[in-house]
């Protein structure tokens, strides 16, 4: 592997639930959204991270591109704590420029009443300090970088369409010359055929710019396409990680084996096999000795609700937390 | 991948700067013609705006020189609107009162933008005991009978104009801060805010910068609306003895002093300046409508 650029020691977030209240005393219940959640990014690596909805993707990409603070643990981007700086201050960092991030609804994420061109050139005027001439020219080159015609510049993000609107969002993120590129979910709101299109340009622009990807995404089959490796997360907790191919071929937990047998295929069979039923259990102080995957896991067993299985290592760089995997 | 995956736009833009100014032009012009009581409203409002500015200078009498001869005459080729019971003219005294009524409308508006529009963005924007002050306040205001309260206030701190303008703004207090926290509150989420913080923005600033201009389509709406609504406030706390003091031309005291020579058949010099505040509170409010339009982007083509 190559050497880490970002590195992810322990992480937990927390939430508390109702309000401290000055006559409230006594224990607050928590949410735990993301719980001991530690894996490296290389560089130049593309890391995939999957899971169902509530899995605490989200809180965990807010937490690495340090929109939210960490509640446990420690976030080095190239050797240095950026977890210890407090993300509301986070905005006037050095670093700010080199965590950068693609929005999964870039329609949402462009403010309207930006031209496109406004939109490419706030990050770069509030952190790259450009104006005039060298604003303008950053701005064309990392719009055509991004396959957006310079004539579309002063558009209104109501007047691009949404493989455009998705070019605007990328090189906004890209102007600043980021590191490390979180892109969540970003062809989820765009046609097939623009998806295709879109994804070839985060590939062209990885192997250009030496960038790192964290790719959040539910679209298991482009995952598997683009990332080195693959976190996969459920209920606040990684439950394997590995390179992207070996766990697809053969995953070890039996989450990773569930969602993988979920992709719709088009020859038509579907698998029932380890189909889940019922219900995730309760993220609000869960049990440290039970699995969080107990009483959805068809191979569930009595060990499994006395010993939370931990992550542990197995051969080809691969880890899971499940008793059974081996 | 090339630029030609998409359409491209087929003419080039000359000069940017040139090229927006141009469009808020034509943008504003084409809202205009698609909407005739838009551009009534507009029409009314510049010829309010130039009474205004402008009053004394075309006034065609003395607004305060009375004429006792002359009291109490019917509209004529001299007095269009008449005279009053001292024979002063009444044309010339609606003319001159605009500037005072709108004046304290302008002011006022203004001054709850400032204060109940950031109240209402910070409250609904950071949450917390930022918004349960605020709330409590506008509640607390909303509790009195509006008007009552603006009675009192003047009442209290005196007959003054700045008053005037302070106890307009305090009864709008509540409307500019529930519409702007709830309009905040719908964007607090938005991708944008997160996009803006990961471009350098701190909190503060970019609730300035970036939320502010989104809120701005339906705050503009709010203060056009409210504008007329404080032009009654002004004319009404005239018309009961608590604004603006005789012999000032004010189309409230004016209103007031005409009312009593109605039932004699003196109905002129309650009519014109009462049709004239009319006038001036359905212009603002027509205006509303239209300004919507025009601040709004996402209606431009």
């Amino acid at each position: 592997m190559t050497t880490a650029l970002l590195e992810l020691e322990s992480v937990s977030k927390r939430f508390p639930i109702g309000r401290h209240g000055l006559f409230r005393r006594g224990h607050v219940p928590h949410v735990h959204a993301v719980d001991d959640v530690s894996f490296t990014v290389g560089q130049g690596e593309t890391i995939g991270l999957v899971g169902e909805s509530g899995c605490g993707k989200s809180t965990l990409v807010r937490m690495i591109t340090r929109l939210l603070d960490v509640t446990d643990g420690k976030i080095w981007l190239d050797r240095r704590a950026v977890s210890e700086v407090p993300a509301a201050l986070f905005a006037r960092d050095d670093d700010r420029g080199h965590i950068q991030m693609v929005f999964q609804d870039a329609g949402d994420s462009i403010n309207p009443r930006f031209t496109a061109f406004d939109a490419i050139a706030d990050p770069l005027r509030r952190l790259g300090g450009l104006r005039g001439e060298a604003l303008r020219a950053r701005v064309e080159e990392a719009a055509v970088q991004c396959g957006l015609p310079v004539e579309l510049l002063e558009r209104f993000p109501h007047q691009l369409s949404g493989g455009q609107r998705a070019r605007v969002g990328i090189a906004r993120a890209i102007g600043t010359k980021p590191r490390l590129l979180i892109l969540d979910e970003p062809t989820a709101a765009l046609d097939v055929s623009v998806q295709v299109t879109v994804l070839k340009l985060l590939q062209q622009l990885k192997a250009e710019l030496g960038l790192s990807y964290i790719f959040v995404s539910h679209d298991l089959n482009v995952v598997r396409l683009l990332c080195d490796r693959v976190v996969v997360m459920y209920l606040g907790r990684i439950v394997e990680t590995g390179p992207a191919q070996a766990v697809f071929d053969s995953p070890a937990h039996p989450y990773t084996r569930s969602l993988i047998n979920a992709i719709p295929r088009l020859d038509g069979v579907r698998h029932t096999e380890g189909r889940l039923t019922g219900e995730p259990r309760s993220p609000i102080d869960p049990s440290p000795d039970v699995c969080r995957f107990y009483g959805r896991c068809p191979m569930g067993t009595d060990r499994c609700k006395t010993e939370m299985p931990p992550l542990h290592a197995l051969p080809g760089h691969r880890q899971a937390a499940c008793h059974f995997a081996a | 991948m090339s630029a030609t995956t998409e359409p491209a736009a087929a003419v080039a833009a000359p000069s940017p700067v040139v090229r927006q100014k141009s469009s808020t032009w034509r943008h504003i012009r084409y809202v205009l013609s698609e909407n005739p009581v838009t551009l009534f409203a507009a029409v009314l409002f510049l010829c309010f705006a130039a009474m205004a500015i402008f009053g004394p200078a075309v006034a065609p009498y003395d607004p305060l020189a009375s004429d006792t001869i002359r009291a109490l005459e019917g509209p004529s080729r001299a007095h269009w609107f008449g005279t009053d019971q001292l024979g002063r003219d009444i044309l010339s005294r609606v003319i001159v009162a605009a500037r005072i009524d709108l004046g304290i409308a302008v002011a006022s508006v203004a001054l709850v933008f400032a204060a109940g529009g950031l109240a209402g963005l910070a409250a609904g924007f950071f949450g917390g005991w930022v918004d349960a002050v605020v709330g409590r306040i506008a509640d607390t205001i909303m509790a009195f009978p509006l008007f009552v309260l603006a009675m009192g206030i003047v009442a209290a701190l005196g007959n003054t104009i700045p008053n005037i303008v302070l106890a307009t703004a305090i009864i709008n207090f509540p409307l500019y801060a529930r519409v702007a926290r709830a309009e905040t509150i719908t964007r607090r989420e938005a991708g944008f805010v997160d996009a803006a913080r990961l471009s350098g923005h701190r909190d503060g600033v970019l609730l300035l910068t970036q939320v502010l201009p989104n809120i701005m389509p339906i705050m503009v709406v709010q203060m056009s609306l409210t504008m007329g609504y404080a032009i009654l406030n002004a004319a009404g706390l005239s018309f009961i003895g608590l604004g603006v003091r005789p012999p000032t031309a004010e189309w409230g005291i004016m209103v007031a002093e005409g009312a009593s020579f109605i039932v004699s058949g003196e109905w002129w010099i309650a009519l014109f300046p009462g049709a004239t505040l009319m006038l001036a509170v359905f212009c603002f409010n027509l205006l509303g409508d239209g300004l919507r339009d025009i601040v709004d982007p996402r209606r431009r083509t």
